[in-house]
C-alpha cells in the first residue's frame, strides 16, 4: 500500500461522510418540505404519551445501574483495544512452524495480560455488578462490608 | 496534489480501484487532461451514489421480504395488493412516507431532534467504505477495514441516545437507554470476535482476509478450529444486538415503549432512522460474511483458480467479478434472513436477561475461544486438518438437524396432499 492510495482511502471515508449528513439534511428539510403539508394544530405538538397529557419533563436522573454498565464497559473495550496491535502483528510474530521462542512469549504476553482481566471480571462477577438486580446475598455482603467500614470509622473516632 | 501527484501514472495503484479503471477504460488518453483535484472528488462522489442506490433498493427490498417471511411464518400472505405478491409495497410505503408531516413535539431540543437522524444516518454510512462485493467493486481497501468497522459503528450509538433525550418523552428516553445499554455492551463480545479474525488473517484489511480464506471450503475461518464455532455465534448474537434486531429489540420494542426513541419522529426523519437500520442489517451480514464464510470465495478450488487465471481474458474477469458479487451478496442475504428468521421465533427477552447473555456467557466464552485459537494458531501455524474436519463434524450437527426438520415439514405438507389409503 502507497501513500496516494492510502489517502484516497481515507478522503474516500471523509467524502461518505459528508455525503450522509448531505443526503440526510437534502431529504428530510429539501425535499420533504416540497412535498409533505404543514398544518399548524397545538395538539400536534404536544408529546406523545398515549393520549394521557404528559406530566412534567423527563429529562430525569438515571438509574445508578447504567452507570455500573458502563464502567464494565470501559474497562472491557480498552482490554479490546490494547489487543488490536496485537492481533495484527501476532501473525508475523508466532514463527512459521511449531511455534517459535518469540511466539510463545507473544502468546503468553496476551494470554497473561487476558488473564488479569478475566480475575477482574470473576470478581465483578462474585460481587453481584454483573446482575441488572443485585441478588440478595450480594446485597447482604455489601451491608456486611459497609458494617465493618462504619466499625473502623467508629474505632478511629 | 492531496492524492499524490503519481497517482494517475502509477498503473498498480490505480487499478485498484474500479470506478476509476472502468472511467479510464471509458475515456482512454483524454483521461489525463482532467485534472486530479476534479478527478477524484467525483470518482468517490460516484461511489457514494453507487452505494446509496445500494442502501435503497436493498432497504426496498428486506422491508418487504420482511413483511413477507413474518408473514409466512405465521400462515398470513403479507401484503398483496401493491404489484406482484406485494413487491412494491414498500415504495409506496416510501412515497407516503414523503408526504407525512415533520412534527417536533413542543417540549423536544429541537436542534439535538434534527441532529439526531443525521449522526444515526452518518455513522452507518461509512461503513460501506469497507463492505467489499468482488475484487474490483469495492469503494476502497482500507487498510485498517475492521478496526474502521469497529470504530464507526460505535457512533450510531451517539445518535440513538440524541435523539431518545431530545424527544424529551419518557417512551424515548427508556428507548435510548436501553439501547445505549444494549449497543455498548455487545461491543465487547464483537471486539473479541474480531480480534479472533484479525489474529488469524494477519491484517485489518477486509480484501486481505477474504484472500486468506481462499480454496477450498475447509480454508474459512468458520471451520478454522473447533473454536470458531463459538466465536460465530457470540458474533453473530452481538451483530443482531448492534443491529438492535429481535430478539434484541428493546429499545424499539412496540408493544411496551411505542418504538422507543424513534416515537416522536415522523415522515422523512422517521424513515431515515429505517434506512439506517437496514443498512446497518447488510453491513453485519456482510462482514460476517467476510470474516467467516470466506467473503465472495465460492468454496470451491478449481472454480476459483479457472475464475482467477483471467490474464489477457477480460471477459473471464467479468465473469470472475459477476460470479463473486451474486456469492457474496448471497452469502450476506441469507444471514439477513436468518436474522429476520429469529426475529419472528423467538421472543423478546428482558433487560437483565441481555446484560447476563452479553456479560455471563458471551464475554468469558469469547475470550476462551479467542485464546484458545492464539494457542492454536501457535502450534498449528495456518491450521490443522484434523482441528478443521472436527469443526465441520460439529457444523454438521445442528445443519442436519435443521434440514431433517425441513424434510419433515416438506414431506408432512406433501402428504397432506395425498389421498389417505381409504
Amino acid at each position: 500500500m502507497t501513500m496516494a492510495s492510502m489517502y484516497f482511502d481515507y478522503a474516500n471515508v471523509a467524502v461518505f461522510f459528508v455525503f450522509a449528513v448531505v443526503f440526510v439534511i437534502l431529504n428530510i428539510s429539501v425535499i420533504s418540505v416540497i412535498l409533505r403539508p404543514t398544518v399548524e394544530n397545538d395538539q400536534k405538538d404536544t408529546t406523545y404519551e398515549c393520549g394521557e397529557p404528559s406530566v412534567g419533563s423527563s429529562w430525569v436522573r438515571f438509574d445508578m445501574r447504567f452507570y455500573t454498565v458502563a464502567l464494565v464497559f470501559l474497562i472491557f473495550d480498552v482490554e479490546v483495544a490494547f489487543l488490536y496491535p496485537w492481533a495484527v502483528v501476532f501473525k508475523d510474530l508466532r514463527g512459521a512452524i511449531g511455534g517459535s521462542a518469540t511466539g510463545v512469549f507473544v502468546f503468553l504476553e496476551a494470554a497473561i495480560f487476558l488473564l488479569i482481566l478475566f480475575v477482574g471480571l470473576i470478581y465483578v462477577w462474585k460481587r453481584g455488578d454483573l446482575d441488572w438486580v443485585k441478588s440478595s446475598s450480594a446485597q447482604e455482603v455489601d451491608a456486611r462490608q459497609r458494617q465493618m467500614i462504619e466499625a473502623k470509622d467508629e474505632v478511629r473516632l | 496534489m492531496i492524492f499524490g501527484g503519481t497517482m494517475l501514472s502509477n498503473g498498480l495503484v490505480f487499478a485498484r480501484y474500479s470506478l476509476a479503471e472502468w472511467i479510464q477504460g471509458l475515456l482512454g488518453d483524454r483521461l489525463e487532461m482532467i485534472p486530479e483535484w476534479i478527478l477524484f472528488p467525483l470518482l468517490m462522489l460516484a461511489g457514494c451514489l453507487v452505494i446509496i442506490g445500494f442502501i435503497t433498493v436493498f432497504a426496498l427490498f428486506a422491508i418487504w421480504m420482511e413483511r413477507k417471511v413474518s408473514a409466512h411464518m405465521q400462515c398470513r400472505l403479507g401484503p398483496m395488493e401493491v404489484g406482484f405478491h406485494g413487491a412494491l409495497q414498500t415504495i409506496a410505503d416510501g412515497v407516503k412516507l414523503l408526504g407525512k408531516e415533520d412534527i417536533v413535539p413542543r417540549h423536544a431540543d429541537k436542534l439535538l431532534h434534527y441532529l439526531a437522524p443525521i449522526i444515526v444516518f452518518a455513522g452507518v454510512f461509512p461503513l460501506f467504505v469497507v463492505v467489499p462485493f468482488s475484487e474490483k467493486i469495492l469503494i476502497s481497501d482500507i487498510n485498517l477495514g475492521l478496526f474502521f468497522v469497529a470504530a464507526v459503528g460505535a457512533v450510531e450509538v451517539v445518535g440513538v441516545i440524541m435523539a431518545g433525550w431530545a424527544s424529551n418523552n419518557k417512551w424515548s428516553l427508556f428507548g435510548a437507554m436501553r439501547a445505549a445499554t444494549q449497543l455498548v455492551s455487545y461491543e465487547i463480545p464483537l471486539g473479541l470476535a474480531f480480534l479472533t479474525i484479525i489474529l488469524l488473517a494477519g491484517s485489518f484489511s477486509m480484501v486481505d482476509i477474504i484472500h486468506q480464506q481462499e480454496g477450498w471450503l475447509s480454508n474459512w475461518f468458520l471451520f478454522h478450529n473447533p473454536f470458531m464455532p463459538i466465536i460465530f455465534l457470540s458474533f453473530f448474537t452481538a451483530s443482531l444486538a448492534e443491529c438492535k434486531r429481535a430478539p434484541f429489540d428493546l429499545p424499539e420494542a412496540e408493544s411496551e415503549l411505542v418504538s422507543g426513541f424513534h416515537t416522536e419522529y415522523s415522515g422523512m426523519k422517521f424513515s431515515i432512522f429505517f434506512l439506517a437500520e437496514y443498512a446497518a442489517m447488510y453491513v453485519v451480514c456482510a462482514i460476517a460474511a467476510v470474516m467467516f464464510l470466506g467473503g465472495w470465495s465460492t468454496g470451491i478450488k478449481p472454480l476459483e483458480a479457472w475464475l482467477a487465471d483471467s490474464a489477457g481474458n477480460p471477459m473471464r474477469e467479468v465473469l470472475s467479478n459477476t460470479v463473486h458479487l451474486v456469492v457474496i451478496v448471497t452469502k450476506s442475504m441469507f444471514l439477513v434472513f436468518v436474522q429476520m428468521w429469529l426475529r419472528w421465533t423467538l421472543p423478546r427477552i428482558r433487560l437483565d436477561q441481555i446484560m447476563h447473555v452479553c456479560l455471563k456467557v458471551l464475554l468469558p466464552w469469547t475470550m476462551v475461544a479467542m485464546v484458545a485459537t492464539s494457542a492454536i494458531e501457535l502450534c498449528w501455524p495456518g491450521g490443522n486438518m484434523v482441528l478443521t474436519a472436527l469443526t465441520i463434524v460439529i457444523w454438521s450437527i445442528p445443519l442436519l438437524w435443521t434440514l431433517k426438520a425441513i424434510l419433515d415439514m416438506t414431506v408432512g405438507i406433501f402428504l397432506k396432499f395425498v389421498p389417505s389409503g381409504r
